[in-house]
C-alpha cells in the first residue's frame, strides 16, 4: 500500500528568468508502507529538490504530493501532518544541532508536536537507542561529541517524531567505513522494527545495493529507472552512461564475463558473486 | 632513506582537554616524489598527522623536519609552508575570491611573486587540474569536484614540492571524486611532486606507492598497498574495510581457492579468478 505518492511532480527554479531550470520533470512515484527505497542519481539530477517536496518544504510547480492519500497542500492540517509524518534528514545534519544538551536537541521535534513530558522523554530515549546514542550522553552538549555521534543525534531528532516515512540524504557522507556500516544497520533496524518506510539517498552503490529493497534512478530531473537492485544494476552500462557508478561486485562480474566466465547479469553484492563463483567451480566447469 | 622530504621524529601531540593524545611517538620519513596514502578511522590521528606536515600543528614533543627545517622554528615557517601545500576536506571553506583565476592567484600574490610570473603560474596550475576553461567563472557556481580542483590549483600555484590532501573527496559525489583523484595521480606522474593523501576510502589508495595505517595516534601498518591490503583481518579490526576486490579474493581463499590477495584492481582480480574457472 502506498503511503507517500507524487503525481506528475514538476519543479521549475527561477521561472520566467534567464536562469529558468526544470529541476524535477514530471515524476510520478509511489513509496509503499514499510519499504526501504534507494534513490540514486548524480549531483544535479534533481534528487535533493525532489525529496524536499516529500514533506512540503518545496511546493510543486505542477503536480501533487499525497501523504496517506491526501494532497499535502490541500489544507494547513494536511501540511502539518506531513511535516510530522515524513521526517527529512538533510546532508550533514550535524550542522543543524543547536540545543544545549543532546536530550533537548532530540526532544525539539516531539515538543513542537505538543506532546506531554513523559511521552517526549519516552520518544527521546527510544530514538537515541535506535541510533546507538547511550543515555550517558543525554546531558552532554552536542558540541562535545565526535562527528559520527553528532550525526546520530541529528538523525535521532527526526526519528523522535516517529515518522511513517524517514528520508535521509546521504546519511553516511564523510564517515569512516565502520561508522557508515553501523549507521546503515541502525536505519535498517528502524525500518524493520517500526514498519516505517525509509527513503535513502546515497552515492555509494555498494551501500545501496546491500540495503535497498527497491531502487529508483533520477537523471536530469526525470525518473528513468525503477525496480529491484538486481533489475537496476542489470543495466550497468546505461548507469555508466549517466555518469553513475555500479557496485564494485557488478564491475568484477562484468570483467569476469568479458573473460569467458558465465555469470548472470544481475550481480550486485560480493556475497552473491562469491556464491555464484563457488557454484560454478564445484559444478566442475561452466554451466 | 636518502634525503627524505619530510621526517617525523618521535612526534607526539594532544589537543587541550582530550582524553588521549592524537599522536603518540610517531616516527616516519616520506621519500621525495613518492605517493603516500594515510588511512585510519575517524579519530585515529591521521588528520593531525597531516597538519604536522606544514606546521598547522607543531608537535609538543619530538620534531618534524621539512627539507631539514624544523617546523617549530617560526623563522622558517614561510619556507615550510612554501614547501608543503595543503588541501582540505570542504571545498567551500577554501575559496577566497569571486573569480577562479583570482582564487588561484591568491597564494603567489601573498608570496610576493611578480605579476607576470603569477599569470604564468596560474594558467599552468589551472591547466594541470583541467580547469583552465573555467578560469573566468565564479567558483561558488562550480561543482564540488571542480571547486576541489581549483583548491588544488591554488596550492600548485605556490609551486610546493609536496602537496598534502586531507580527505579531499569526502564531500564529493562519485564523478567529483574521480575528477579529483585523476588530477592527484597526474600531479605525481607529470611533475614528480610528493603527494600525501589522507583518506578512508580504500579504493583511493590502490595507486599509492605506500600506505600508512594509523590507529590511536600510532603507525599500525606501513607498506606497499600490495603488502597492506592482504592483511584483511587486521584492517577490519582497525575499523577499516578493504576494497571489494580484496574482499572477494579473501572470501574465495577461505573457501579453499588458490588466489593471491594482491590483485587490487577490478581487471587484475577478474583475471586471477577467471584463470581458475575457465581453465
Amino acid at each position: 500500500m502506498s503511503i507517500l505518492e507524487t503525481q506528475n511532480l514538476t519543479h521549475v527554479y527561477s521561472r520566467g528568468t534567464p536562469f529558468e531550470k526544470v529541476a524535477v520533470d514530471n515524476v510520478s512515484l509511489s513509496v509503499d508502507e514499510g519499504e526501504l527505497l534507494g534513490i540514486i542519481g548524480h549531483t544535479g539530477s534533481g534528487k535533493s529538490t525532489f525529496i524536499q517536496h516529500l514533506n512540503g518544504l518545496l511546493k510543486p510547480t505542477a503536480g501533487k504530493v499525497l501523504f496517506q492519500g491526501r494532497d499535502i497542500h490541500a489544507s494547513k492540517d494536511a501540511l502539518r501532518a506531513v511535516r510530522f509524518g515524513v521526517g527529512l534528514v538533510f546532508q550533514y545534519p550535524e550542522y543543524q544541532l543547536f540545543e544545549e544538551t543532546v536530550f533537548q536537541d532530540v526532544s525539539f521535534g516531539p515538543k513542537n508536536m505538543g506532546l506531554g513530558e513523559d511521552e517526549i522523554r519516552e520518544r527521546v530515549y527510544e530514538a537515541a537507542a535506535f541510533v546507538g546514542v547511550g543515555r550517558e550522553l543525554m546531558e552532554v552538549s552536542p558540541l562535545e561529541l565526535s562527528g559520527g555521534q553528532k550525526r546520530r543525534v541529528a538523525i535521532a531528532g527526526v526519528i523522535a517524531m516517529r515518522p511513517r516515512v524517514l528520508i535521509l540524504d546521504e546519511p553516511t557522507a564523510g564517515l569512516d567505513p565502520a561508522g557508515r556500516e553501523s549507521i546503515l544497520e541502525n536505519i535498517s533496524q528502524f525500518q524493520r522494527e517500526t514498519g516505517a518506510a525509509v527513503v535513502l539517498i546515497s552515492h555509494s552503490m555498494d551501500d545501496i545495493a546491500r540495503f535497498a529493497q527497491r531502487l529508483i534512478v533520477l537523471h536530469e530531473g526525470r525518473l528513468v529507472m525503477d525496480g529491484t537492485p538486481a533489475q537496476v544494476f542489470d543495466r550497468a552500462n546505461e548507469l555508466k552512461d549517466m555518469g553513475l557508478t555500479v557496485p564494485m561486485a557488478t564491475e568484477i562480474a562484468l570483467a569476469l564475463r568479458a573473460r569467458g566466465v558465465e555469470l548472470p547479469e544481475s550481480v550486485y553484492t560480493t556475497k552473491y558473486l562469491r556464491k555464484l563463483l563457488t557454484a560454478l567451480r564445484e559444478g566442475g566447469g561452466p554451466c | 632513506m636518502d634525503n627524505p622530504i619530510i621526517q617525523l621524529e618521535n612526534v607526539s601531540y594532544a589537543y587541550p582537554d582530550a582524553e588521549a593524545p592524537a599522536l603518540s611517538g610517531v616516527s616516519l620519513e616520506i621519500a621525495r616524489r613518492s605517493f603516500v596514502a594515510v588511512l585510519g578511522h575517524n579519530g585515529s590521528g591521521k588528520s593531525t598527522l597531516a597538519k604536522c606536515l606544514n606546521a598547522i600543528v607543531v608537535p609538543q614533543s619530538g620534531r618534524v623536519l621539512v627539507n631539514g627545517l624544523d617546523t617549530a622554528d617560526e623563522d622558517k615557517l614561510l619556507d615550510v609552508r612554501r614547501t608543503v601545500g595543503m588541501v582540505f576536506q570542504n571545498p567551500d571553506n577554501q575559496i577566497v575570491a569571486s573569480v577562479v583565476e583570482d582564487d588561484v592567484a591568491f597564494a603567489p600574490e601573498n608570496l610576493g611573486v611578480p605579476p607576470t610570473e603569477i599569470r604564468a603560474r596560474v594558467d599552468e596550475a589551472l591547466r594541470r587540474v583541467g580547469m583552465y576553461g573555467y578560469r573566468l567563472h565564479a567558483p561558488h557556481l562550480l561543482s564540488g569536484g571542480q571547486k576541489q580542483r581549483v583548491a588544488i590549483a591554488g596550492v600548485l600555484a605556490m609551486q610546493p614540492q609536496c602537496i598534502v590532501l586531507d580527505e579531499p573527496t569526502a564531500m564529493l559525489d562519485p564523478v567529483g571524486r574521480r575528477e579529483v583523484l585523476s588530477a592527484v595521480r597526474d600531479l605525481r606522474r607529470h611533475s614528480g611532486m610528493t603527494v600525501v593523501l589522507i583518506t578512508h576510502h580504500m579504493e583511493e589508495c590502490v595507486y599509492a606507492d605506500r600506505l600508512i595505517v594509523m590507529e590511536k595516534g600510532r603507525v599500525a601498518m606501513d607498506g606497499a598497498p600490495r603488502e597492506v591490503f592482504p592483511r584483511v583481518e587486521e584492517l577490519r579490526a582497525l575499523g577499516l574495510t578493504v576494497p571489494e576486490t580484496v574482499n572477494l579474493l579473501h572470501q574465495l581463499r577461505e573457501a579453499g581457492w588458490d588466489l593471491p590477495l594482491d590483485a587490487l584492481t577490478v581487471e587484475d582480480c577478474a583475471s586471477k579468478i577467471a584463470e581458475l574457472i575457465v581453465s
